[in-house]
Formats: structure tokens, C-alpha cells, sequence
């Protein structure tokens, strides 16, 4: 099993005492294994995700990732999880304004090690991104960016790809196809991937699904 | 993976050069303005160790004659044969092909091993230094010397400009006085065993180190003005050096909490972040260094005129690179980029990897920091109040500076918020009251450049206040001194009698001029005898006065003093002075004297030619209706050479150059200072530009012309500034008060009255509105010209 | 190294005396130059010989104090002429220079003096004898009673001192070679003083007694050019007899020896080089440098056998021309005490 979730709790502070965001979550994924993670605005998806990556720290419960309690990790542990085994897009891309679109791609694998020149042009290809490799971010669409932001992920080969409405930001037309490429190449590298999306359409596309609802796994 | 963060982190500052060059220069700004003032400082002082080496004054003990100005050199074996270790010194003035040379001899073989003698001595050896006669001297008398006289000469940086270095058996026979000495030097350390002084010298005194003929320690308190404005020229940059770097870190936050997601843990990324600081603190610092160098360059010369001026110590003309304002430049940019950037890179530590929504301003306090804020700006203060009352001597003085400053700085922003709330309480209009809303808002982007600026406008209305105050008062002085219409020289006529009978004669008034040097209380000072009558009675002005005190003058029944005897020797009016041997007179007033570093004893003429029957007038002063008139008459009468005649016009015009160059120096230092806060300004509003964006578009969209809205940008910048600049006044007179009150009595030993000079702030004020309005110009032309996408950008997507 | 101490490197005047002697070799141009076959006048002799560029009046002292402690001290003063002859005032070529220090196991203090010659500040004068630099003297009537004082910011002396033996000349007369090369210097001791008196250490005072060995040389030359510096010997045996020996290194450290052996009456035996054999046996680290504060000391023809070690291997005299100079014990066929000096030891 490569991640497994137990019993995971996390409240936020908020004007009168704790809100509770997530109240007992209870959820597994195998190598390989696609999830969509649906649910309404505040259910708790996205911090679900941010606690699986260890972007944050949970209230109780554990987080199991390829042998390693990401729960029980200190910040730099944290951090080397992240940058090994875990690959993240986000919905507004976050790419690294300043540097060329070819520098982004290569960025998370270059911390990992060296990455292989033909396994990024190999991305660059797949996701159409050839002619757009000495551009900066704001000189691409939205759907360009996200392009960037998936092969960045891929280009590090992580076990576990983590998104968060990675098409949020762009339209139907677009989403669908970015979203194709990247299930694609997903089931190419064998990567699991956790994917959040409040579209059943997409979520309908992932292995397994699972909905969140007011915290708790429906 | 250093390299690639390292990469992403470099990226941002080439893809946003002019945030590179903001920073890059309001660092080396600071570090300019901070390493000036060091270098003219460091170059000065150097001048000065160099003339209170040579003359081995202050730093040792000396034994003096209690009379006269030499003693035999016999004393000097017998003082040795006793066990005192003292060494001799011979001095005195030599006219060297048409210039007054100042001739110090020396016995190299008992001089103290850290006195210029011995370090000028290192260079050359006995033989030549004894057996050769050869003269040692700084660059600039080695050329005269060599044209004029026949003894080798040796160049050294070492002796004080104006000044020759020779054997004591060299001078001795240059002055041609054998067997005579000025003074001994008395060495540090001594035997265990030694005669007593007074019974194998009894008429020598000794004169301890921290004697008032101290020229250092006289020059200081020009020092003291230019090392307090060092500090706040260091303040003024820190303010934006924090400004900048704040900024830096903020726009990267996105970045950061990217680099963060993808894995690069929090510590290697805060190393690095201060490891790029690093690099560019000391660009930035060495930059400032050649900046501060250049103005250093160009304004040494003036230093040097203004100190020679003023105190008659020679400061060399130029300028030698002294690691010590290298280093101290370095750390200046280095400590003060690391210290602006503590708080940026506390905050990024702990800055949650995932962020609830987009960026908050930067400089957005928080309610508790600003609560913090007021609190500590109250500390400070009270804290101020109490060394104002309580405080004494110059580190008192300094501390309460500090505490003036940094208290008024941190009290700006609540202070600024009150009033703006005020102003939106009045507004009628809704555009009226959006105005001031915003303004308010933009206080915490811009506060820190606002308290740069209070400063620099607080530091120049002290400054200048001081500087007003000092030439109001010397101005009276000069009034008060110089106030015959002409003086003659007493030298330019042979017959002298006949000049007197001549001037008795065709004058309103004579005044004869005499002075000795003399030792009042143990300090040097000079006893002049004037002829008392209406010129004295009307124009000269005590500090402290008997009710009749020139009638007790007149028949030398009382002395009058200058204030810096008065405060030296602790006499005051009653209190008796001796004059010499069985001569002491009650003080019977005491009168400011602020053109001169020693002190004064003012006599009637019948007691002075009395006690002193040898001594001549120097000088006549002439009080006449007509000064063109009788002028003619005393060239026609005794072939008068034009120069021996000076009219009061021409002296007071003399006295008051010098005066203006002391602070030509000060002047060009703050409109610097004012130039770095409007650049302050300058780029905070550049930083708040694109933050305020967002709430500028609704307003445009509502229909306000982008003009307009670059107008009320401006006009919102001069706002604050003015605000500032009229808070700056009472904390600006604050300072001068310290100036006056405390720093320049602990300095100068006298204090100054203070004046106020409206105009004069106003001036400034109108000077700082122009830098602000300055500063806020580019950004508005900017809004102005930008494209409508650009605000349009800003309801398609928020952040 | 203080400016001082480089004007006397640079002069020369140091060289005569100081470490690093590879410059001298002078030709003495001006100078008046010793002879053999002098003939010594007195008490003339006993004053100053302007014509000649250096010379000293040097005394060390052997002492004990109440509770049986050695103590050491010694009292220098040194004319170095820069020209020949003397004048009136400033005029003067000649300059002076003292050293004085006291020795004890534990510490060791000393202190300089300088003077101008012509000022009477410093000077030599034969009848009475009188020699002094600033308030340092050793005067009477005579050379054979005299009294002798010193004081340095730490510490003083003040001893009397009687001579019980006459006055010995060493080499040939009181013409003593230096070198294979023929340097050489007038030489004669007074070594036969017995001293009693007072030295004031920063723990207090101590009256102490003992022997004093006075030296008198004089030269214009008295270095080769090839020498660096010498280990001197002054060493009263037990038995009464003394011994003067002294070594002259050169580059080629083979070195030039020479010594006196004095009889307990005075009569003298000089002994040319080689005879003296000077052997080093132990080095102590002093001041950044290695120096031999452990000797062993051979004298065939006298069946001489000893070891002569310092009473305080740290006796370093830290002054502008630096040099040891301390007490010393003699063990062997010959035990008693002495003084050792030696020059030219590199830092390294």
C-alpha cells in the first residue's frame, strides 16, 4: 500500500474557537491506483491534500506514505518527502515567475539530482510545450501554465502525484484537454495520483472515487 | 538542489532589475552617507594625532615653566639625574622663506616611543636625524624647506602640517636658544624611585594630559557635530535599507512558498536567502564606500579650511583611504542589511507553507506590533524627558539623542493615523472620503520612508537651528569685539608716541590693544588691558556682572573673564583671580567668548601697563565718524602701508567667512540626507504601486479618470510629507536644544542662547514637500500612462 | 620591535653589540684602533676613550639572600660614539646606554636607559670614579670601593662593594683577539668584589651578599664579519680561582674561544682559541627562540671539567638591542657560580 490515511483530524482556528475541517478520515491507495476526491467548497478536500503532503500539520490520526509516517516527520522530513515522492499541482500553478518555462519544468528533478534531458523533452513534447520553452509564466495561458506545472511534477518521477483542481482555473474546452495528457502520462509513469475536483465529470474518469462531506468520507 | 533554488532565487532579480538597483542603491546610499562622514572624521582626526603628536601634547604629562616660556636645559639632566623620566622639547616659530614655520626639536634618544618623534625616527637614523641636521617634515613643508634651507630634509606623514621636526641641539641653534627648553615631556611610566619634584624643580609645574592646550580635544567638538549627523544619516539608511529588503522578501513570497511545496526545507532556505544578502550588502557596501569617498573628496577641502579656520590646527587637504572606513563601511552595510533584514526573515520562518489567501501588504503591521510600536515610541520618550533632566556629559547627551529620535520615529504612524482620521471625519464628498480612507490605508506601506523622512527633516531644522543660533550669537560677539570703526597696526609706525598723539588727536576715541600670554588657574590663557570708556560700556554684553563693573575695571579694582575660563577654572563673579605674583582681583564679570579656545583676563589699561611695563600695544583701535577720511590721513601722515589699517568692515567679513565655511559642510550633509529619504518615498511608492491596484481599479471603474486618480496620488504623497515634515519641526528644535543645551557646553565649553528662525523652516519644509513630490511623480506618471488591461487584469483575476 | 631599537639597527651602533652581527666587519674609519702592547694608565683608563667606537662598564653580580636564594643582578653602561672624540652639548657624538636587571629563579626583570654624551646626563669620569646614566651610578673614591644603584619601574638595587684581589688583564695584557681575523678589544676585569646591600623585587626587599665581577672593554672593531654573535663565561669556583672564557660563533659555528684563567691571587694564564671547549647540553625556548641555557665547559690544560646551567633559563633581557644575560651554577671538578651571557640567538 503506498499511502494509507487513518482517523485524520484538523481544525482551524476561527473567530469563536476551532472549526473542525476534517473529522476522522479514513482512506488508502495502492501503487498505481488513481482517486478522485470530490466534495463542496469547505469540505475539506484541499486540506486533506495538504496534509497528505506534509504542507501542514494534522491535529491526530496518521498519514502513511511508501513506508514513511508523514505525521510523525519533523519539517525537514517533511520537506525531503516532498521533494522525492510526492508531486504536486496546484490549482493556480505556482510556477516560478522569474525563470523560463524549461528551467520550471527541470526545477523539482534538479532538486532531487540531475534530471535526463530526453525524459524532459519527452514531457515538453507530450504536453505540446516545445514552442513555449524559452517563455516566461505570465507570457502563457492558463492552460499552458498548468502544462508546465504537471510536467514539472512528472519530470521528478514521484510515487504519488497529489492535484488540486488542477483545471480550476481554466475553461471546459481547455481542462478537458489538459486533463487528457495528463491522465495519460500519469498511467504512463505508473505514478498514483490523489486528484481534488468538484467535477463528477473528471472524477468519473480516476479508478476510485471518494466524497467528502462536511469532513468526514461519505 | 542548492543550485537550482540558488537559480530561482538569483531569477527574480534579473527578471526585476529595478528592484535590483533599488535595493543595490539605497544600501549603498546608507553605507555612502555613513563611510562619508567616517572618512572626513578619520581624516581629520588623523591630521589632528598627527599635530598633538608632534607637539606631544595631551597624550602625556608636562612639566612647564610656572613663568616665562623656557627653562634651562640644565633643569632637564638634573630632572633625569633624579630619576624622572622626561624628555625635552624646544619649540618655536621660524620664518622660512616668507612663511612662520613652527620648529619642534626634540632628543630622539629619551622621546616617548609612541610620540610622532620617534615614529617620524623610525624612518631615518641617528646619524642622519643628529649628525646630518636633517628636518623631517609632512609633504607639503618639505618643498619650502628644501628651497630655503640648507639641511637635508626627510618627508613624513607623520608630523602635523605646519610643523618641522628636528634634534633639539638643531633648533636650539635655529631659534638661538642655546641652552634653553620650552617644556618636558613626562613618560608615562616611571621608577620606582625618584626624587621629589618640588625639590629639584621647584619652578616647573606639571600640566596633566587632559590640559585645555589640547588641540584634539578642542577639535572634537567639530567631530562631535558631524559624528552625531553620522548617526543620523545611519538611521535615515537604515530605514531604507529595511524598506528595501522587505520588499525584496515579500514580492518572493509566492516564490518561497513554491520552492517550499516542491520540497527545499525551511533552513537551507533561509541560509541561502541571507547568503544572497550577503553578496549583495557588501556590493552594495563597497559601492557606498566610493560614494562616500567622493563626497568625502568634496567636501574635505572645506573640513580643512573650516578647522583651520576656526581652531588654527592644520588638517592636510587630502584625503588617504584609512581601512578603518573601509571596514567599518563593509559592516555598516552588512550589519545593516542583516539587521533590516531579521524581521523579513523571521517572518518567512515562520510563514505557513500554505497560505490562506493571496499576500497581505508587506509592511501591514499588525494590530499587537503596532500597539508594541506606540508603546515602545512612549519608553523612548519618557526615557528622553528623564536624561534631559538628569543627564550629564556627552554620553548622556548621545543617549538621549538616540532616544529623541528612534521615540518620535516609532510615534510617527499613530500619529500620522490620528490626524488622517481627523481629515476623513471632515470629508463631505464621497471622493473626498475615499481619499483619506485610502490615505490612512497606505500608512503602514509607507511609514517606514516617512520616518525617514521626519528624521533627515528633524535632523536639518537642528542642524540648522544650531548652526543659526551660533551665528546669531557669534555675529554679536563679533559686534561686541570688533567694535572700533579701525584698527592699527602698532608695528606699521616707528614713532609710536607720535602715532597716539596723531590719533588722540584726530580720533573720537583710541583704544589701545595689549595682551600677554599668561597661566591663569594652571590653564593658558591671555590678559588683555583695554581703556575703559564708552565703547566697552555700550556694546559689551555679560554673561554674569557686578552693576558697575567697569568702573571697577577702569581703576583696577577687577578682572572681567571670558566664559571658557569661567567654566574651566570654576570662577564666577566674587570669586578672586590671581594675575601673577601678588596681583589677585576679584571677577567682577563674566563675558561670552566664542571665537576663541583659551581662556581671557580683561584689565584696566593703568593696572596693565602697570604689571606688564614691557608690553607695547599690539594694536589701536579708532573710533571715528569718518573712517575713509582718517584712513587717508594716517597714510599721508606716516606712510601707513594700506594692509596695517583694517577697517571692523573687512575683519567681521574675514570672521564671518570662516564662520560660513564651518557649515557649508553640514549644509551639503543634509540636503544629502534629504535626498536619500525622498528616495525612500520614491521607492515605497513604487513597492505600494502594484498592491494598490486593486484598490484603485473600482474607483477608475466608477468612473475617475486615470489622471485624476495620478493626481490624487501625488497629492495624497505631499500630504504625508507635509504632515511629517510639520511633526519633524518641534522634534527637529528638540534636537537643536540637545545640540546647544548639552552636546556643545560638554564640547565647546560654553553654551549658545537659542533662536528660533521661521523662514529658515520653512525653507526645508518646502525642500522636503519638493522631495516628496518629487518622489511621487514617476510612480503617478506611470499610473497615468497604464493600460487600461492593466487595471482591467485586475476583476478577471484576483491574485 | 619599537623605533628605537630600528634607529640602532639602522645606525650600527647595535651592531657592535646586538644579534645579527653580519653587518659589521667595519674598517673602523676614524676610529682609533686597539694594539697589542698597550700600556695601561690608571685610574685614566678607568674613564671613557671617546676615540674608540664602543665600549662598556659591566657588572654582574652573584648574591644570596637571608634564606640561602641565589639572586643575580647586573648593571651596564655602553658609550657608542658615532664619530670620534667629544663635544660640548647636543654637539656630542656620543651616545649612552644602560641596562640594568635583577635575577632571581623565579623572575627576571630588567629595564634601558639612553642618554645624549656632552649634556651630562650619562658619562664616565676616572677620579673619582664616577659612571652614570640618568640616576643609575656606580661611583667612589676609587675603582676599589664603589657604590652602585639602579632603579626600573619594578624593581631597584642599591649595593656597596669592596674589591679583595687586584685587577686582571686578559689575552695578551689586556689585548684581547676576537677573531682569527685579529679583531680584537682592550679587556681587563675587576672580578674580585665582594658586595653586600639591598634589591628591592615587586614582593619586597632583600638584603643580600655576595660576589661582583666588574668588566672593562673597549674596541672599534671587535666583531669579524663572518661572526653572529658570543656565549660568555664569568665563573668564580669555589676554590677562589676564576674563570673568563668566551665563544664567538661564526656562520660556520666552528667559532673563535678564548679564556683567562685567573689564580686566587689574581695571576692570570691566558688561553688562545681552541683550548676552551664550550659544548651546549640542553636548549630552553625563550622568547621565540632556541637558546643554550645548559652547557658543558672543558678546559684540558686546567683538568676542567663542568656544567654550567642558568639559575633561570628565562633571563631574557627584552630590550631594545635583546640578549640573555643571567646567573649560572657550575657543578663538576670545578662547582661555584657565574654569570652567562649570550647574543645572536634568531628568533625563529
Amino acid at each position: 500500500m503506498l499511502l494509507s490515511i487513518e482517523d485524520l483530524l484538523k481544525s482551524y482556528p476561527g473567530p469563536e474557537g476551532p472549526v473542525p475541517v476534517l473529522r476522522g478520515v479514513t482512506l488508502s491507495l495502492d501503487a498505481g491506483e488513481t482517486l478522485a476526491l470530490t466534495g463542496e467548497s469547505g469540505s475539506g478536500k484541499s486540506t486533506l491534500l495538504h496534509l497528505v503532503a506534509g504542507l501542514d500539520a494534522a491535529d491526530g490520526g496518521r498519514v502513511g506514505l511508501d513506508g514513511q509516517e508523514v505525521t510523525a516527520l519533523d519539517d525537514s522530513g517533511r520537506a525531503r518527502l516532498r521533494r522525492s515522492t510526492v508531486g504536486i499541482i496546484f490549482q493556480q500553478f505556482n510556477l516560478i515567475p522569474s525563470l523560463d518555462v524549461a528551467a520550471n519544468i527541470a526545477f523539482q528533478a534538479r532538486l532531487i539530482g540531475t534530471p535526463e534531458p530526453q525524459e524532459l523533452s519527452r514531457l515538453a513534447h507530450a504536453l505540446g510545450l516545445e514552442p513555449q520553452l524559452r517563455k516566461y509564466p505570465e507570457q502563457l495561458s492558463g492552460g499552458q501554465q498548468q502544462r508546465v506545472a504537471i510536467a514539472r511534477a512528472l519530470a521528478a518521477r514521484p510515487k504519488l502525484i497529489l492535484a488540486d483542481e488542477p483545471t480550476g482555473n481554466l475553461d471546459e474546452a481547455t481542462a478537458d484537454g489538459v486533463m487528457e495528457q495528463f491522465l495519460a502520462l500519469v498511467a504512463e509513469t505508473g505514478a498514483a495520483l490523489l486528484m481534488v475536483t468538484h467535477s463528477p465529470r473528471l472524477a468519473a474518469r480516476l479508478g476510485r472515487r471518494a466524497h467528502l462531506s462536511q469532513g468526514r468520507l461519505a | 538542489m542548492t543550485g537550482a533554488v540558488l537559480e530561482a532565487l538569483a531569477s527574480h532579480w534579473r527578471r526585476n532589475r529595478l528592484q535590483l538597483l533599488t535595493l543595490v542603491l539605497g544600501l549603498a546610499l546608507a553605507t555612502a552617507l555613513w563611510s562619508g562622514v567616517q572618512a572626513i572624521n578619520a581624516e581629520a582626526r588623523a591630521s589632528y594625532d598627527a599635530a598633538a603628536a608632534t607637539l606631544a601634547e595631551g597624550r602625556f604629562h608636562q612639566l612647564m615653566p610656572r613663568e616665562g616660556d623656557s627653562m634651562p636645559q640644565a633643569l632637564f639632566v638634573a630632572l633625569r639625574r633624579a630619576g624622572w623620566l622626561v624628555s625635552p622639547v624646544v619649540e618655536g616659530r621660524l620664518r622660512v622663506g616668507g612663511t612662520a614655520v613652527r620648529l619642534v626639536g626634540v632628543d630622539p634618544l629619551t622621546a616617548p616611543p609612541s610620540s610622532a618623534a620617534s615614529e617620524a625616527l623610525a624612518r631615518t637614523d641617528l646619524n642622519r636625524f643628529l649628525r646630518a641636521e636633517t628636518l623631517v617634515a609632512g609633504p607639503e613643508m618639505a618643498a619650502l624647506l628644501e628651497a630655503n634651507m640648507p639641511n637635508p630634509v626627510l618627508v613624513d606623514q607623520a608630523v602635523a602640517p605646519g610643523s618641522v621636526l628636528a634634534d633639539i641641539g638643531v633648533v636650539q641653534k635655529l631659534l638661538g636658544r642655546a641652552g634653553r627648553i620650552s617644556r618636558l615631556i613626562v613618560l608615562p611610566e616611571q621608577p620606582l624611585r625618584q626624587q621629589p619634584l618640588a625639590d629639584i624643580a621647584p619652578d616647573l609645574v606639571l600640566q596633566r594630559a587632559d590640559g585645555a592646550t589640547d588641540v584634539g580635544r578642542l577639535t572634537d567638538s567639530f567631530h562631535l557635530n558631524l559624528t552625531a549627523f553620522g548617526f543620523l544619516s545611519f538611521a535615515v539608511g537604515i530605514f531604507i535599507v529595511h524598506g528595501a529588503i522587505g520588499l525584496a522578501f515579500e514580492q518572493r513570497r509566492g516564490v518561497i512558498r513554491t520552492l517550499r511545496a516542491l520540497g527545499v526545507p525551511l533552513r537551507r532556505l533561509v541560509v541561502l536567502m541571507i547568503a544572497e544578502l550577503v553578496v549583495l550588502a557588501t556590493l552594495a557596501g563597497a559601492l557606498g564606500i566610493a560614494l562616500g569617498y567622493l563626497i568625502a573628496a568634496l567636501l574635505l577641502p572645506d573640513v580643512a579650511a573650516t578647522i583651520r579656520g576656526l581652531y588654527g590646527a592644520d588638517v592636510a587637504g587630502t584625503l588617504q583611504i584609512r581601512p578603518a572606513w573601509w571596514l567599518s563601511g563593509i559592516a555598516m552595510a552588512l550589519g545593516g542589511a542583516l539587521l533590516a533584514a531579521a524581521s523579513a526573515l523571521w517572518r518567512l520562518a515562520r510563514m505557513p507553507v500554505v497560505a490562506g489567501a493571496g499576500g497581505r501588504a508587506w509592511a501591514l503591521g499588525s494590530g499587537r506590533t503596532r500597539t508594541l510600536q506606540a508603546a515602545a515610541a512612549v519608553v523612548l520618550l519618557a526615557a528622553a524627558g528623564v536624561l534631559a533632566v538628569t543627564g550629564g556629559g556627552l554620553a548622556a547627551g548621545f543617549a538621549l539623542l538616540a532616544c529623541l529620535l528612534l521615540g518620535a520615529a516609532l510615534a510617527l504612524p499613530p500619529c500620522l493615523a490620528a490626524i488622517l482620521r481627523l481629515g476623513e471625519a471632515q470629508a463631505v464628498r464621497a471622493m473626498a472620503q475615499w481619499f483619506w480612507a485610502d490615505t490612512r490605508q497606505q500608512l503602514p506601506g509607507l511609514g517606514l520612508a516617512l520616518m525617514a523622512l521626519l528624521l533627515a527633516m528633524a535632523a536639518n531644522v537642528g542642524v540648522s537651528t544650531m548652526v543659526s543660533s551660533f551665528r546669531l550669537t557669534f555675529v554679536g560677539f563679533l559686534d561686541q569685539r570688533l567694535s572700533a570703526e579701525l584698527y592699527v597696526d602698532a608695528d606699521a609706525v616707528a614713532d609710536r608716541a607720535a602715532l597716539e598723539r596723531f590719533l588722540e588727536a584726530h580720533a573720537d576715541a583710541v583704544l589701545p590693544i595689549m595682551s600677554v600670554e599668561a597661566t591663569l588657574a594652571g590653564l593658558p590663557a591671555e590678559i588683555f588691558g583695554v581703556r575703559v570708556g564708552y565703547t566697552y560700556r555700550e556694546n559689551w554684553r555679560f554673561l554674569d556682572a557686578i552693576p558697575a563693573v567697569w568702573d571697577e575695571i577702569e581703576a583696577g579694582r577687577a578682572v572681567v573673564i571670558n566664559e571658557q575660563l569661567s567654566r574651566r577654572a570654576a570662577l564666577h563673579v566674587g570669586h578672586t583671580l590671581a594675575l601673577g605674583p601678588g596681583l589677585s582681583l576679584p571677577v567682577a564679570g563674566v563675558v561670552g567668548d566664542y571665537g576663541n579656545p583659551i581662556g581671557q583676563a580683561i584689565v584696566g589699561e593703568a593696572l596693565f601697563r602697570q604689571t606688564f611695563p614691557a608690553i607695547e600695544p599690539s594694536r589701536y583701535g579708532v573710533r571715528t565718524g569718518n573712517p575713509q577720511g582718517l584712513r587717508r590721513a594716517l597714510t599721508e601722515a606716516f606712510d601707513v602701508p594700506p594692509a596695517r589699517i583694517i577697517d571692523q568692515a573687512a575683519i567681521k567679513a574675514f570672521s564671518l567667512s570662516v564662520f560660513e565655511r564651518t557649515f557649508s559642510v553640514t549644509d551639503a550633509l543634509n540636503v544629502l540626507t534629504l535626498a536619500v529619504a525622498a528616495f525612500a518615498i520614491l521607492m515605497s511608492l513604487l513597492t505600494l504601486a502594484a498592491m494598490r491596484l486593486p484598490q484603485m481599479a473600482p474607483v477608475w471603474a466608477m468612473g475617475t479618470t486615470q489622471r485624476r486618480l495620478a493626481g490624487l496620488e501625488i497629492l495624497r504623497t505631499v500630504l504625508l510629507a507635509a504632515i511629517t515634515a510639520v511633526l519633524a519641526l518641534p522634534l527637529g528644535l528638540a534636537l537643536a536644544w540637545v545640540l546647544l543645551a548639552i552636546v556643545n557646553v560638554e564640547a565647546f565649553g560654553w553654551r549658545l542662547p537659542m533662536y528660533l528662525f521661521p523662514v529658515e523652516y520653512i525653507r526645508l519644509m518646502l525642500f522636503a514637500l519638493a522631495a516628496a513630490l518629487l518622489a511621487a511623480l514617476w510612480p503617478a506618471w506611470r499610473l497615468s500612462r497604464m493600460e487600461p488591461t492593466g487595471l482591467l487584469r485586475i476583476f478577471a483575476n484576483e491574485r | 620591535m619599537n623605533a628605537r631599537a630600528l634607529i640602532f639597527l639602522l645606525l650600527g651602533v647595535g651592531n657592535a653589540f646586538a644579534q645579527g652581527f653580519a653587518g659589521l666587519g667595519t674598517d673602523a674609519e676614524g676610529f682609533a684602533v686597539p694594539e697589542p702592547g698597550k700600556r695601561f694608565e690608571f685610574p685614566q683608563d678607568h674613564g671613557a676613550h671617546p676615540d674608540y667606537r664602543i665600549e662598556w662598564w659591566y657588572l654582574t653580580a652573584n648574591l644570596t639572600g637571608p634564606d640561602g636564594a641565589d639572586y643575580g643582578l647586573q648593571w651596564t653602561l655602553f658609550r657608542s660614539a658615532l664619530a670620534p672624540g667629544e663635544a660640548e652639548g647636543w654637539e656630542s657624538p656620543q651616545v649612552w646606554f644602560g641596562h640594568a636587571a635583577v635575577t632571581s629563579a623565579a623572575t627576571h626583570l630588567s629595564t634601558e636607559r639612553f642618554a645624549r654624551g656632552g649634556i651630562g646626563q650619562a658619562g664616565v669620569i676616572a677620579k673619582p670614579f664616577a659612571a652614570w646614566i640618568d640616576a643609575w651610578q656606580m661611583e667612589g673614591d676609587s675603582l676599589d670601593r664603589l657604590q652602585l644603584s639602579a632603579t626600573g619601574n619594578d624593581f631597584a638595587y642599591d649595593i656597596a662593594m669592596h674589591a679583595e684581589g687586584p685587577l686582571v688583564f686578559h689575552g695578551a695584557g689586556g689585548y684581547s683577539v676576537k677573531s682569527a681575523k685579529g679583531q680584537a678589544s682592550y679587556y681587563y676585569s675587576q672580578p674580585f668584589f665582594s658586595v653586600e646591600g639591598t634589591i628591592s623585587l615587586p614582593e619586597g626587599e632583600i638584603r643580600v651578599r655576595g660576589t661582583a665581577w666588574l668588566d672593562r672593554e673597549w674596541s672599534s672593531q671587535p666583531l669579524a664579519d663572518d661572526q653572529n654573535g658570543w656565549d660568555w663565561f664569568s665563573l668564580s669556583f669555589d676554590t677562589g680561582e676564576k674563570l673568563m672564557g668566551f665563544r664567538v660563533r661564526d656562520a660556520a659555528d666552528s667559532g673563535f674561544t678564548s679564556a683567562t684563567w685567573i689564580a686566587a691571587d689574581g695571576a692570570v694564564t691566558p688561553y688562545g682559541d681552541g683550548k676552551l671547549v664550550a659544548t651546549p647540553l640542553e636548549t630552553s625556548w625563550v622568547e621565540g627562540r632556541e637558546i643554550p641555557t645548559r652547557w658543558r665547559l672543558v678546559l684540558p690544560d686546567r683538568a676542567l671539567d663542568v656544567t654550567v646551567g642558568a639559575l633561570n633559563s628565562q633571563a631574557w633581557m627584552g630590550l631594545s638591542i635583546p640578549y640573555w644575560e643571567g646567573p649560572v651554577r657550575v657543578a663538576g671538578t670545578h662547582p661555584g657560580k657565574g654569570y652567562l651571557e649570550m647574543t645572536g640567538y634568531q628568533r625563529r
